[in-house]
């Protein structure tokens, strides 16, 4: 028996049938074919399938797209849809905050968040804040970094076009 | 003149696509009507399949089709070992297992369906009758007897090896004193974050099938898929996509990119196949994986006279591409950067109940330099020497290269002092063992550990590499100027794109946003051999710039030809011909290259357009090295490890692109702290798979990982034209003995003097507390 949800995804408003076992991350992937949105692991323990769900960073393999229903979802894609780079986005760049960029795009949704609620982070406190987001490539110390830059930057308001 | 972008911290030119989730991986690849794959696995190490009950499956909602070992196995030809060894036995790895299961996640049976619910609700519905046999699990004790896995061989021995060069017997005998030592390499899961993945479309028309896989090795897995399905190889288009890592994992041909293939052309419709993460520690190669003993003889005055290895190699059940491979390139480089006249290593290859072995980052090469820097330590502590006065002691000096080992290797060029000077220098070596003077006396378990390491890397000459070792590239100047590189050098995170373009950008004197990198696909990219064993930009990148410079001595004859010039007298500079003498007269490359499409004014007999192509043999290995230095302290209460410092020098010899540089090396150190602190992939007594998850194979997290403080020094090499030497795997290779040593430093007071990994707080807490037990 499959429900309605009414999504907002990126701005863009979706009506869609779902089965109610459907995931959150399959919904966003194979319905709407946002395939930014990556998954790493299934059980919610490397968030590579992070979005932001009502603001929120969430692991989008552990929910129900009907939990979502009448949610407004933010994924990597919806993070450069006025055209610029966000600043997170412009950190990991200019420090090469990504290798193979599997666990890019989770990794940037959960910094943005860090960022909100803490827009001064301390190494530390960045190290802590992306523990549930695991990266194979880097070593994580040029995504410190790309973080720390992307404060610098959203505290100065800049912006680059993309 | 413009700024040389060669040695510049160049922003990457894949990122963007990356950064904004607009990249395509496997599973991002959308074709209409794609039906989708989900295995039935085996949940028993080892077992006979008595029978496999397919008819409820077949009849499920949306199944299109059930397979099982019975209808493939006939028609699929068994997964390719390419290792060659004297008297090797290789069993008959067929796509899905028809009498007997080996290990657990031994693929039984494949459900098609329309969507991956449907199929993975079908492959539920699947019976199993296994009868259960006895399990051969550790390598040590199934080489000696025990249940027999390959009933055919009689034995669980794959292969015995024995290399090396010297009287190994005499140098012992020789020597003061001999230190013996077991020491285990634990398995390890090489997880890339995007696992496998296969996507196959057949069009019966043309013939054609199109294979999209997640593969570092394009080209070699197109001819072995071809192999396998029996169809002709340019009949076969492997497409390597974005690859979300590899780390040697996906230097292999695996039974899923054969078996997807052959049901697409039996359907006619696209199909996928995306490996979940239980799976892909169940069924993708594992790294590691060996049971050693070391002998190691010196003089009273340090002198290195001899070290043998006899080593278990744990094989897994099955030969993958390169499974019996690995130890040897543990024999090659147990020579470190010592000089030690006589080296023997003993290999027994031995077949498990187990996932096969094969390579993970650094491949034989990190259990190498584990034993002989493990060794060093236990001599320097025997002998109570400093271990930098030890390893100082036993260094080839600048001049001694290129350094012959009694391994068989020449060492191409070295400054091992230079980089451990400068690794002291940083970490202010002789301070912290004033400091730890100091901690031990306060009673604090401080410790520092020093690796210092060799590798072999830009694998490697023809001659020494199963399946050639030389690699490819085409550089084409199209007619507007934009400059386009084939390169088989398929990467999956090392940022080619961006290097190779930079050495184009340099050699051509274009924009560098002028160059594109193509790889990947076998339609359009000419042969080629692939990422791995940090051949990247040593083998791939020299036959990009060898290839450029053809290009330019082209260009150079069609310039002279505009310009009305001797050949000899055309110079170029910033993308610009011009001729001595005759001032001012310019033609640019781009000029160059319309001139050589447009064909109307090139010289005579000249063949028009503007590219060529280059295969680069190398003709020897490189042996980057380095310094790495780990500072510790233990915390007495919980025995937790807190990083002090963790200092890096590494050599690989003249660098493209500095920030790539670091990434590597960072990305390297951080797998090595896994390996050292976290990472097992654990079996049960059963032969159950207990780390089949996130939640039981832990890797490093962010929080885990100390401040990297990192330097270089750079020695070319003579190898290839551009000096460069790889940098891959040192990470993992120069690391992992830092970190132990570290440890074992700290703990020196309770008299330990080596700890297997990965070294948990709780292997620190029972040796200070059984300790304290035992004093009092």
């Amino acid at each position: 028996m499959k429900k309605t949800i009414h999504v907002s995804v990126n701005g863009v408003s979706h009506q869609s049938e779902v089965e109610p076992r459907m995931l959150l991350v399959h919904y966003l992937r194979d319905a709407l074919n946002l395939t930014g949105t990556h998954i790493g692991c299934e059980t919610s323990l490397c968030g590579a399938c992070t979005v932001l769900v009502d603001g929120q960073a969430v692991k989008s393999c552990t929910l129900l797209a009907v939990q979502a229903d009448g949610s407004k979802v933010t994924t990597i894609e919806g993070f450069t849809a006025d055209g610029k780079l966000h600043p997170v986005q412009q950190g990991f760049w200019e420090h090469h905050g990504l290798q193979c960029g599997y666990c890019t795009p989770g990794m940037i949704v959960a910094a943005a968040q860090l960022l909100e609620r803490n827009p001064d982070p301390t190494e530390e406190e960045i190290r802590h804040g992306l523990e549930g987001n695991l990266c194979r490539c880097t070593g994580y110390q040029h995504i410190v970094q790309a973080v720390q830059c992307a404060a610098r930057k959203m505290k100065s308001k800049t912006a680059v076009p993309a | 003149m413009a700024e040389k972008l060669v040695g510049q911290r160049l922003k990457r030119t894949e990122d963007p696509r990356l950064i904004k989730g607009l990249a395509h991986y496997v599973d991002d690849i959308r074709l209409p009507d794609t039906l989708h794959a989900v295995f039935v696995r085996s949940i028993y190490a080892h077992a006979r399949i008595k029978s496999v009950d397919v008819s409820a499956a077949s009849k499920a909602p949306g199944v299109v089709a059930v397979y099982t070992g019975k209808d493939v196995s006939q028609k699929i030809g068994p997964v390719p070992c390419a290792a060659a060894l004297p008297d090797l036995k290789v069993p008959d790895h067929r796509v899905l297992a028809t009498s007997k299961v080996y290990f657990v996640g031994h693929p039984i049976a494949v459900v098609v369906a329309h969507d991956k619910y449907a199929a993975k609700d079908a492959a539920d519905l699947i019976q199993v009758d296994y009868e259960e046999l006895p399990v051969a699990l550790d390598e040590e004790k199934a080489a000696q007897g025990g249940p027999v896995i390959h009933e055919q061989f009689g034995t669980n021995i794959s292969y015995k090896l024995t290399a090396g060069e010297g009287d190994i017997e005499a140098a012992l005998k020789s020597a003061d004193k001999v230190i013996k030592q077991r020491i285990l390499h634990r398995r390890l899961a090489p997880i890339a974050m995007e696992g496998r993945g296969v996507l196959a479309r057949y069009y019966p028309g043309e013939q054609e099938l199109t294979l999209w896989t997640s593969t570092q090795i394009p080209h070699l897995a197109r001819t072995q898929v071809a192999l396998m399905l029996g169809i002709p190889e340019n009949k076969l288009r492997l497409i390597a996509p974005e690859v979300g890592g590899g780390f040697g994992s996906k230097l292999n041909v695996y039974a899923e990119e054969a078996l997807l293939g052959w049901i697409a052309m039996q359907t006619g419709k696209p199909i996928k196949w995306i490996e979940g993460r239980r799976e892909n520690i169940q069924a993708t190669i594992h790294g590691r994986g060996q049971t050693g003993y070391i002998e190691i003889g010196f003089k009273k005055d340090g002198t290195i006279t001899g070290f043998r290895y006899n080593v278990f190699a744990d094989m897994g059940a099955y030969h993958q591409l390169l499974t019996p491979a690995i130890p040897t390139l543990t024999g090659l480089m147990l020579s470190g950067c010592y000089k030690i006249p006589a080296i023997q290593i003993n290999v027994t290859g031995v077949f498990t109940n187990k996932m096969s072995t094969d390579a993970y980052r650094g491949a034989g090469r990190p259990e190498a330099t584990f034993v002989i820097e493990r060794a060093m330590d236990l001599v320097a502590a025997d002998l109570g020497m400093d271990v930098v006065e030890l390893r100082r002691k036993n260094f080839p000096a600048p001049s001694e290269f290129p350094f012959k080992t009694a391994t068989g290797l020449f060492y191409d060029s070295g400054n091992y002092e230079g980089a451990l000077k400068k690794a002291l220098d940083m970490a202010s070596y002789s301070k912290l063992r004033e400091e730890q003077k100091q901690a031990r006396k306060e009673g604090r378990l401080m410790g520092v550990g020093v690796s210092t390491y060799v590798e072999i890397c830009a694998i490697g000459p023809s001659a020494a590499t199963p399946a050639g070792g030389w690699e490819s590239a085409t550089v084409r100047v199209e007619p507007t100027g934009k400059v386009t590189i084939l390169t088989g050098c398929s990467p999956h995170g090392q940022g080619e794109e961006t290097s190779f373009a930079q050495i184009a950008a340099d050699e051509l004197g274009v924009d560098v946003n002028d160059v594109a990198v193509i790889h990947g696909d076998t339609a359009i990219v000419q042969y080629g051999i692939g990422t791995f064993g940090s051949r990247g930009l040593a083998v791939g990148g020299s036959a990009v710039y060898l290839a450029l410079q053809k290009v330019k001595e082209k260009a150079n004859k069609i310039a002279a030809h505009l310009l009305e010039c001797d050949a000899q007298k055309v110079s170029f500079k910033d993308g610009k011909f011009s001729c001595s003498g005759k001032d001012g007269k310019q033609v640019t490359i781009q000029e160059v290259a319309l001139t050589a499409y447009v064909a109307k004014n090139i010289p005579p007999d000249m063949e028009p357009g503007l590219a060529a192509i280059h295969f680069f043999e190398p003709k020897n290995f490189t042996f980057p090295f380095g310094t790495h230095i780990a500072v510790v302290e233990l915390d007495r209460e919980t025995g937790e490890i807190h990083f002090k410092r963790y200092v890096a020098v590494d050599d690989c010899g003249n660098v493209i692109n500095p920030m790539l540089v670091d990434g590597q090396v960072q990305g390297g150190i951080v797998q090595s702290l896994g390996q050292a602190l976290y990472e097992e992939v654990v079996y049960d007594e059963q032969g159950q798979l207990v780390s089949g998850t996130f939640m039981d194979y832990a890797l490093p997290k962010a929080s885990m990982v100390p401040w990297l403080e990192l330097d270089r020094t750079e020695t070319p090499t003579n190898v290839n034209p551009m000096g460069v030497k790889g940098v891959g795997e040192a990470g993992t290779i120069g690391a992992t003995p830092a970190i132990v040593a570290a440890i074992v430093d700290a703990l020196a007071p309770y008299g330990v003097r080596h700890i297997d990994m990965p070294i948990k707080p709780e292997h620190i807490w029972r040796i200070i507390n059984q300790k304290k037990a035992g004093a009092a």
